[in-house]
């Protein structure tokens, strides 16, 4: 395989990568990618080899098999051909990794992003949960558990629309 | 390799493998489409806990053994989970009460095992818990809704209640396995756990308006590989396919 490095022939920088790394879409919501929700923890070249740390969101989510194999593929599409994407535990994931432009991008798809810090972890506080599709605080929880492990179910009783809240974790 | 924390792990990790099990029949069939979507998110959490648990039961054994091999091939007798788990699922109802008196001792148990001395250990946890939060908060307020909600209802709850309060003692009773992952420093306080676990179920207990039997006589044995005729079907289900298909992959 070619090694694509660059007009110099050089390893492509730790920030033409990262860039690379934010066109790659979660497989449940695409329209954040793994970089937006703060899974891609450290990009370092180790001699010849790329190392990615990639850390899961929730323990049993099925996307992290799907999300080390994407970033592999796309890597490699871009000529890369020794790489290493390592699953890095510690610290825990947490919500309050998903950058700003996570947040923006979660609440324009119609799921509200965390209202609260990863510390309120197991409380879902209505009152300051907005709708994310007319803005109202007037919200009602329906279910603590939503479409993917990430997400609570949750009801505006302003537009009367169902909306998924992403869960502070 | 040390034979006393692949023990543990083992426990730690069949628990959270088997309750998952358990769950997952729910998928599909519970009563209505919001819990349903609830119970298989638990599982899911459960079995992805379990997979780290004995992913690193498998590393600390020493002995070449994989997370499927663990949850695949062994037999009945060398599965360390609590009896609670096991217990079928009954009705809904019964499957919450079982959950709740599960999630009301996990969650305290995960806490203590964040200051595990083992950074592997200490790091599962510091994951795990935070579902554990989540797992508690809605299953407690399901058996209080319930609990508190008509009088069939009521009943119903009361009767689980009364038929799983007897597989509690083992969660909290520590035993030598117990005493000598606290004392290398990997496993977590013991007393701890069991005082916030009888605080967890006596307060949403109380709350729900239902009430234990004091001088019940307490079951154990799982967590020493002693199961009930019922665990046999349950690694059945769980088993045959990996058993019939050894290393088939998709």
């Amino acid at each position: 395989m070619i090694r694509l490095s660059g007009t110099d022939g050089t390893k492509p920088d730790p920030d033409q990568i990262w860039a690379w790394l934010r066109e790659i879409p979660d497989p449940e919501i695409p329209v954040v990618s793994v970089v937006d929700l703060g899974m891609i923890r450290d990009v370092v070249w180790d001699g010849d080899c790329l190392r990615v740390a990639v850390t899961p969101t929730y323990s049993g989510c099925p996307a992290t098999a799907v999300i080390t194999l994407d970033i592999r593929r796309a890597l490699e599409a871009r000529g890369l051909d020794d790489i290493s994407v390592e699953i890095c535990r510690a610290p825990a994931w947490t919500t309050d990794w998903i950058t700003p432009e996570g947040r923006q991008k979660l609440h324009a798809y119609g799921i509200a992003p965390p209202a609260h810090t990863a510390k309120c972890a197991g409380m879902l506080v209505r009152a300051e949960i907005k709708c994310p599709l007319c803005g109202s605080s007037q919200t009602e929880l329906v279910s603590e558990f939503g479409s993917t492990p990430c997400k609570a179910s949750f009801r505006c009783t302003s537009c009367l629309e169902p909306f998924d809240y992403f869960k502070p974790f | 390799m040390s034979a006393e924390k692949f023990e543990y792990l083992c426990r730690l990790g069949d628990s959270t493998l088997i309750i998952g099990q358990q769950l997952g029949k729910w998928c599909g069939h519970a009563p209505i489409l919001e819990e349903d979507i609830a119970v298989a998110n638990t599982a899911l959490d459960l079995i992805g806990q379990a997979t780290m648990w004995l992913d690193y039961a498998g590393k600390v054994e020493g002995k070449g053994r994989t997370a499927d091999d663990l949850a695949y091939f062994r037999d009945s007798r060398a599965f360390r989970n609590v009896l609670l788990v096991e217990q079928p699922n009954g009705e809904f109802g019964a499957t919450l009460m079982r959950q709740f008196l599960f999630d009301a001792w996990h969650l305290p148990l995960l806490e203590q095992l964040q200051s595990s001395t083992d950074p592997e250990i200490s790091a599962i946890a510091e994951k795990a818990e935070k579902e554990a939060r989540y797992h508690l908060r809605r299953s407690a307020s399901l058996v209080k809704r319930l609990g508190l909600g008509t009088d069939d209802s009521h009943q119903r709850m009361q009767e689980a209640l009364l038929a799983l309060w007897p597989f509690t003692g083992e969660l909290i009773e520590a035993d030598d396995i117990d005493g000598i992952a606290q004392a290398e420093g990997y496993g977590a306080d013991t007393v701890t756990i069991a005082e916030e676990a009888c605080g967890n179920w006596s307060k949403t207990l109380l709350q729900a308006g239902l009430v234990v039997s004091e001088d019940v006589g307490m079951r154990s044995g799982g967590k020493t590989g002693l199961h009930s005729e019922g665990f046999g079907y349950i690694l059945a289900e769980m088993q045959s396919l990996a058993r019939a298909m050894p290393g088939a992959k998709w």
